[in-house]
């Protein structure tokens, strides 16, 4: 069956629940009928008729919480779904730890910066620290991940030769200030520089570190045309940078 | 508060005396060093507020002018007032102008120049320190009148970076039953090496940390603190790099409750230690004068490491925020020590355990104002689940005489809470208020059962640590990646840059005014 409609108790009844705030009074008698039928209106808009007010509270002098049960009208056709996936999966911590555990036998090094003259670091220490972001911890919380975090307004060539120091794995750059498209500048500059740096990937047995940069203005289709690996915008979680790292060793051959 | 668990009172005598050990070389670093957010908290308690066009406060202009120059191994007290004594400067506004544009020469006086000098400074931070005193005589009449709210006190955050969106939310949240409104602060502000100025309305998770910003808020909680008969109490942050410029702030505007951690800005922000705790002792000897509760960050560790195996560093790290509080002033009353209600809900007897940790650290710290927080780290998203979950939160923090309890929102980890989340939240303690406020009249945990025994082991375990510790040392220890999982290096982190060692002759009017006590 590829068309199915929300189960409440039986086939095909197409019962839920919802809750939400409207910002109207829950006074006397008639502004609470009137908050009701507002309530009642909004669900019919949603697609739930009929529907019932089960509970209703005024939260203050000009707000009411609603609960409304009520039948959804809309079909949902399965065939119709389509699942956008990321080319890589996302990973809980334990199973990153392991994976880079079973495939590296070692730490997997990031080192990360901010570069030119970018002064801010909440991006890149969202993603690094471990205090994290979004609920989620950052990547120095990975027991299998070293973190060595360079700050805000690191130089290229300072970035490069510390990747190279650390025998870093990937190269992680923030970049929030956009003016001028100083974001895209300096990626260029940054790809250039590690592509220089690292001319013969097979040479030292060991590839170049895999960049990655993110920022809220970077657009992820732009890695190709950047020069790096992976851009991440909006958003991003560390759980999910995390994820990307292992997929992109595993894909390399070290 | 009744002792139930029949704790070794040789086991705890000897983690008070490990902890004390550990910590006494730390306090020994924070006597013989100074830090430039130190030596700008003097500047700030003198009465030297603004920023210039760039945004960048006269106190972080002025102690660079002096740092470059005379350097700030004599404090900038010595340095500062010489050149106002000697340039004949109205006041310090008009010195930092001067020196920001490099029209000042700074030098460390000496003899009766050093004399007039320090007598300038000591003036002018005494005037500054009066205000504090002001401050918390203004606290404690408003205490009496409208009055104290009884314990458990409840605590609810605000968060929308936006001071006057915070304000109406605040007020709101009081109304509904909060005794205590935490303004959560912008990402990043803890690694930011000045206070930023002004009311500010674009923050990211958060609201900066600013001293109009905290005057607005609490003005607003004067106002409902009136009108609803009881004292609404404010809470913000000193931590991060400008710790003891926000303390200082924090006094002058007659805040309440500050977070202050000894380790939080190690572990989960990679501050320098050495600088966090210099700064970090200067931060609550002010918190200390000016009668305000500070909250430790002990819930952080749970969140992760696991509650139960780490349950005895929570232990650990509340000794040490213990010994260096009371080491810098605090009063028992004022060790808002934290805790936190993490252990997976899977875990067989879980509520039992948690039961144990929480009634170890009542008896603990019998004195001090504990501040629980509600699960964070197993809500799942399924809102029911966790609304339940936060039920036996506040079951357990009201069996166990929990002094300050952070409410669980359901939609923990989902967004920033509803106006709806927090009104059931609030529904919820309530009724668990209600229902079994006094159950812990009547709880007795069975001798040498599961509860008891569960709290001696995590004694035990925290002795063995403190131990461990003392043959290395806490910064050791801390290198070593002990608390939360991380290494922090004491010569690694941000802001080391910032940590001066004193010369003969250093000079902190604040220092001694706060150290003399009165």
């Amino acid at each position: 069956m590829t068309v199915i409609r929300p189960y409440g108790d039986t086939t095909g009844d197409g019962r839920v629940q919802l809750s939400f705030t409207l910002p109207v009074r829950f006074g006397d008698a008639t502004e609470r009928a009137r908050a009701e039928g507002a309530a009642l209106q909004l669900a019919a808009k949603m697609g739930l008729e009929p529907a019932m007010v089960v509970h209703a509270k005024g939260m203050g002098p000009d707000f009411t919480y609603f609960i409304v049960y009520g039948r959804v009208s809309h079909l949902v056709d399965l065939s119709q779904v389509t699942v956008s996936e990321r080319e890589f999966a996302l990973l809980p911590p334990g199973e990153v730890n392991l994976r880079i555990r079973s495939a590296l036998g070692r730490e997997l090094v990031v080192v990360g910066a901010c570069i030119g003259t970018d002064a801010h670091t909440v991006g890149i220490d969202a993603i690094l620290n471990v205090k994290g972001h979004a609920g989620e911890k950052g990547l120095e919380y990975y027991r299998e991940i070293r973190v060595v975090n360079l700050g805000a307004q690191v130089l290229v060539p300072e970035l490069v030769s510390r990747a190279r120091a650390e025998r870093a794995d990937a190269v992680l750059v923030s970049q929030v200030v956009t003016q001028k498209d100083a974001h895209l500048a300096n990626t260029r500059q940054l790809s250039a520089a590690f592509r220089a740096a690292y001319p013969d990937q097979a040479a030292a047995g060991r590839a170049r570190p895999v960049l990655v940069v993110g920022g809220p203005r970077f657009d992820p289709a732009m890695a190709g045309d950047l020069g790096v690996d992976r851009v991440f915008g909006r958003g991003t979680t560390p759980a999910e940078v995390a994820s990307y790292l292992v997929h992109a060793l595993a894909r390399r051959p070290l | 508060m009744t002792q139930r668990l029949g704790l070794d009172s040789a086991a705890v005598a000897e983690a008070r005396k490990l902890a004390a050990e550990a910590g006494r070389p730390i306090v020994d670093l924070a006597r013989t060093h100074t830090t430039v957010s130190v030596e700008r908290a003097v500047l700030r308690l003198a009465g030297l507020d603004g920023a210039d066009d760039e945004g960048m406060p006269w106190v972080n202009r002025l102690a660079d002018a002096v740092r470059g120059s005379a350097g700030l191994e004599h404090g900038i007290a010595l340095p500062a007032w010489d050149a106002m004594v000697t340039g004949g400067y109205p006041d310090l506004a008009a010195l930092a102008t001067d020196a920001a544009a490099g029209r000042v020469t700074f030098r460390v006086p000496e003899g009766d120049a050093a004399g007039a000098a320090a007598r300038a400074a000591r003036l002018a931070v005494g005037r500054g320190i009066a205000v504090i005193d002001a401050r918390r005589a203004e606290r404690a009449r408003l205490l009496a009148d409208p009055g104290d709210p009884p314990k458990p006190w409840i605590y609810l955050i605000v968060a929308t970076g936006d001071i006057y969106e915070d304000i109406p939310q605040a007020q709101a949240a009081a109304r509904e039953g909060a005794d205590i409104i935490a303004v959560i602060r912008s990402t990043g502000q803890s690694l930011l090496d000045y206070v930023p100025e002004g009311a500010t309305r674009e923050g990211y998770a958060g609201t900066y940390a600013t001293r109009e910003n905290f005057r607005l808020m609490r003005a607003a909680l004067d106002e409902v603190s009136r009108e609803l008969g009881r004292y609404v109490r404010l809470t913000n942050y000193a931590s991060g790099l400008c710790m003891p410029e926000i303390a200082a702030l924090a006094g002058l505007e007659r805040l309440d409750m500050m977070l202050n951690d000894c380790m939080y800005g190690i572990i989960f922000r990679d501050i320098n230690p050495v600088r966090t705790f210099i700064d970090q002792r200067f931060s609550r000897q002010v918190h200390a004068r000016a009668g305000i509760i500070i909250n430790t960050g002990e819930d952080n560790y749970l969140t992760t490491a696991d509650a139960v195996d780490a349950a005895h560093t929570v232990v650990v790290s509340q000794l040490l925020n213990e010994y260096f509080g009371r080491e810098a002033g605090l009063a028992g009353w004022q060790l808002g020590l934290g805790h936190a209600f993490e252990i997976n809900p899977a875990v067989p007897d879980s509520f039992l355990l948690e039961l144990a940790h929480a009634q170890l650290i009542r008896e603990l710290f019998p004195d001090a104002p504990l501040k629980y927080m509600p699960p964070t780290k197993h809500m799942t998203g399924n809102v029911f689940a966790g609304y339940l979950l936060d039920a036996f939160f506040n079951l357990c923090g009201m069996m166990t005489g929990q002094s300050i309890l952070l409410i669980g929102m359901m939609t923990e980890g989902i967004h920033t809470p509803f106006l709806s989340d927090r009104d059931l939240a609030l529904e919820n303690v309530r009724y668990v208020r209600q229902a079994a406020g006094r159950l812990g009249e009547s709880f007795r945990p069975e001798p040498g059962g599961f509860i008891e025994r569960r709290a001696a082991h995590v004694l035990t375990e925290a002795v063995a640590l403190l131990r461990k510790i003392g043959t290395g040392g806490l910064l050791t220890a801390i290198g070593d990646g002990t608390f939360g999982i991380t290494r922090r290096p004491a010569d690694g982190g941000r802001g080391l840059d910032g940590v001066i060692e004193r010369a003969e002759g250093y000079l902190n009017p604040a220092t001694e005014i706060l150290e003399a006590g009165g």
